[in-house]
């Protein structure tokens, strides 16, 4: 029973992180049906922002060395402005364009940041140590509880909450959500597309940061490609939680979280190197069942 | 007969223009050419594989390379070496671990295996639509991956199978591409590519014309994957060596960019893609060698082909989101008689116009 709240806290914990990642991509598709891959490499800009541009293997500190007061703070902006970016140079003249030529362009984004990291810091993957100091841990009578699963926990809470009360309370949130709903019809009764869309893109910098620092200080280690993973589980999640929905990528997020703390636990030990491959199997079972994912949109649904 | 060979003249002449860069290769014989080119062969099949589902549906697949994959491991487990299979491949049936077939046995094998797969798993997603069958595919390209490289009795795991005969060369890989293009060709005007692309068109009135999208769309799932899967084979025995690493996103990020370079939409579009970015490729690399200018080599550091790669399509997307062919099919001859005709009645009986979107 013990060792079963052990593994649904790892899971909850895990399932914040893929929700946060998924909150960033859900937003974009929410109002432009953009899939955007290139979600995980801002995640890495994150990540590499934190240090000197170098190619040696130990990596010095640059910003990562200031105090969290200003790290948080300078990461969001750097991230936000690589955000917005790709929006003003990629995805704006792309605007008309359809879904899948999207995804296609967001694709190229993601290989360009990969490989323009790779240019500036060198192929070596690098250690980090960064606020190592987070990784301690709680113990509640057995149960073992990592500091930084909770700090991850709260972060994400925290981003959730704050999120919806901008969508629900603030003018900007509502014109974003109308422009969710229905682009065309939004802009006729006055909402700026061009503002609405750099903030969607913005507000997913922001998400995407929180994610590169928590996801350094656990790992505490650089790569090119560090985000991939997480984008792709994320996209994974927004689709089987109901595409357009943030609620849906949310739920998506920790299902996927679950998921895959579940079958890394309970798999029998030979067929745990095959958890991915259970894990995606999963989800195309849950696609066939719920096409549209577990809690469609509205207004997703074709009407003819 | 002029007018046969006017209607059928695209895949015509992508061959000719085929055979006579797999001839210039043959007579200029230098060891880096003949190997670039025998790869960009290579490539066009499974290009060509990836534009009969991708073209014709309209559904973009990331899971193709996937079938690559499984492709080119059906090959090696048919031709490497007995006393490596015996050592390193235990859990191979016994038929395949004491024997080594010939390239057409191998091949036969790599198109069959990857297109049951296909039919398997087609039946299951190919009622999805638009995203959700994109992310389904994939689900399934990280499905083969973790399978493939965990499944260390059947596949070595992460370590490579060594010892396949390299049969392969610069006209070997020709034949194929010719196939793949007449097989792609061929789909594409029968009465299957037709309703396909019909509702790649307009899914929801292709239905209300009786059209079962799901059959179509299987059936050009199905021949895209025995394609790209024969270009997995013929893979594997170029390299002579093999390893899973090779069939994962960046490999299917380079095929996607080639057939979105070219134009989704038409075969002399996919083919096109593949010798210009197989092209582009070859300049980047040259200058990421070096170029020596006066005593000192001026490079580009590590990662610029790759950048410079992402940079092309991504202007492409933006100035000819169409791709360079932008739908259009290579023809010389003009087909005759069927022009006087009535435009409406030409529209709907030749399947050249359709692709003219």
């Amino acid at each position: 029973m013990i060792q079963f709240i052990q593994n649904l806290i790892d899971a909850v914990a895990l399932g914040s992180i893929y929700a946060l990642v998924a909150l960033g991509i859900g937003l974009l598709f929410g109002i432009l049906r953009l899939i955007n891959f290139a979600h995980g490499d801002m995640i890495t800009i994150g990540c590499y922002a934190l240090i000197v541009p170098s190619a040696d293997v130990t990596a010095h500190l640059l910003i990562g060395g200031w105090t969290p007061l200003a790290v948080i703070p300078a990461i969001a902006v750097i991230v936000v402005a690589a955000a917005l970016l790709t929006e003003a140079l990629v995805f704006r003249p792309l605007r008309r364009a359809s879904s899948p030529t999207l995804m296609i362009a967001s694709f190229a984004v993601s290989y360009i940041i990969q490989n323009g990291i790779l240019i500036a810091y060198g192929a070596r993957p690098k250690a980090v140590d960064f606020w190592s100091g987070a990784n301690t841990q709680v113990m509640i009578g057995d149960l073992r509880i990592p500091m930084l699963q909770l700090i991850t926990l709260t972060v994400t809470l925290v981003l959730m909450v704050g999120l919806s009360l901008f969508l629900k309370r603030t003018s900007y949130g509502v014109q974003m959500r109308a422009a969710a709903e229905d682009f065309k019809t939004a802009q006729y009764l006055g909402v700026r597309g061009n503002v609405v869309i750099g903030l969607a893109f913005a507000i997913s910098g922001i998400l995407a940061a929180a994610v590169s620092l928590l996801t350094i200080t656990q790992s505490g280690s650089l790569t090119n490609t560090m985000g991939v993973p997480l984008a792709l589980f994320a996209f994974v999640a927004v689709v089987i939680g109901g595409m357009g929905n943030l609620v849906g990528a949310v739920a998506g997020g920790f299902l996927i979280g679950i998921v895959l703390t579940m079958l890394q636990a309970y798999l029998p030990p030979e067929l745990r190197a095959f958890r991915d491959a259970f894990a995606f199997a999963f989800v195309i079972l849950v696609l066939l069942v719920r096409p549209s994912g577990l809690i469609p949109a509205r207004n997703i649904i074709e009407r003819v | 007969m002029r007018q046969f060979l006017a209607r059928h003249q695209t895949p015509v002449l992508l061959i000719v223009a085929l055979a006579v860069i797999a001839a210039l290769t043959a007579v200029i014989g230098a060891d880096d050419i003949q190997v670039t080119l025998t790869e960009m062969l290579i490539r066009v099949t499974v290009v060509v594989g990836l534009y009969v589902f991708i073209g014709n549906s309209g559904i973009i697949s990331f899971g193709h390379i996937g079938f690559m994959c499984i492709g080119a491991y059906a090959a090696a487990w048919a031709t490497a070496e007995p006393s490596f299979k015996g050592i390193m491949l235990q859990g191979l049936p016994s038929l395949l671990q004491d024997n080594q077939f010939p390239f057409p046995v191998a091949m036969a094998g790599a198109i069959i295996l990857p297109a049951l797969v296909a039919a398997l798993f087609g039946l299951a997603i190919m009622r999805l639509a638009g995203t959700a069958a994109s992310i389904a595919t994939f689900a399934f390209l990280i499905i083969v991956n973790s399978v493939y490289s965990n499944w260390d009795s059947v596949t070595a795991g992460v370590s490579s199978i060594i010892g396949i005969p390299t049969v392969v060369g610069p006209w070997t890989a020709f034949w194929f591409a010719a196939a793949a293009i007449l097989a792609a060709y061929l789909f594409q005007i029968s009465r299957f590519g037709l309703l396909l692309r019909a509702s790649r068109e307009d899914d929801v009135a292709a239905r209300a014309s009786a059209v079962h999208t799901i059959r179509m769309r299987l059936a050009a799932f199905v021949l895209s994957a025995a394609l790209v899967g024969a270009g997995g084979g013929l893979y594997a025995q170029f390299l002579g060596i093999l390893t899973v690493d090779p069939f994962y996103l960046g490999l299917s990020f380079i095929t996607i960019a080639m057939l979105v370079v070219g134009g989704m939409s038409s075969l002399t579009g996919s083919v096109l893609g593949v010798v210009v970015v197989t092209a582009i490729v070859q300049v980047l690399r040259v200058f990421e060698r070096g170029i020596p200018v006066g005593g000192t080599t001026l490079a580009l550091p590590a990662g610029s082909q790759e950048l410079g790669l992402g940079l092309l399509l991504a202007v492409i997307l933006i100035f000819r989101p169409n791709g360079l062919s932008r739908g259009w099919e290579m023809a010389v001859l003009r087909s005759g008689p069927a022009k006087a005709t009535d435009g409406a009645v030409l529209l709907t009986s030749d399947p050249n116009t359709l692709n003219a979107r």
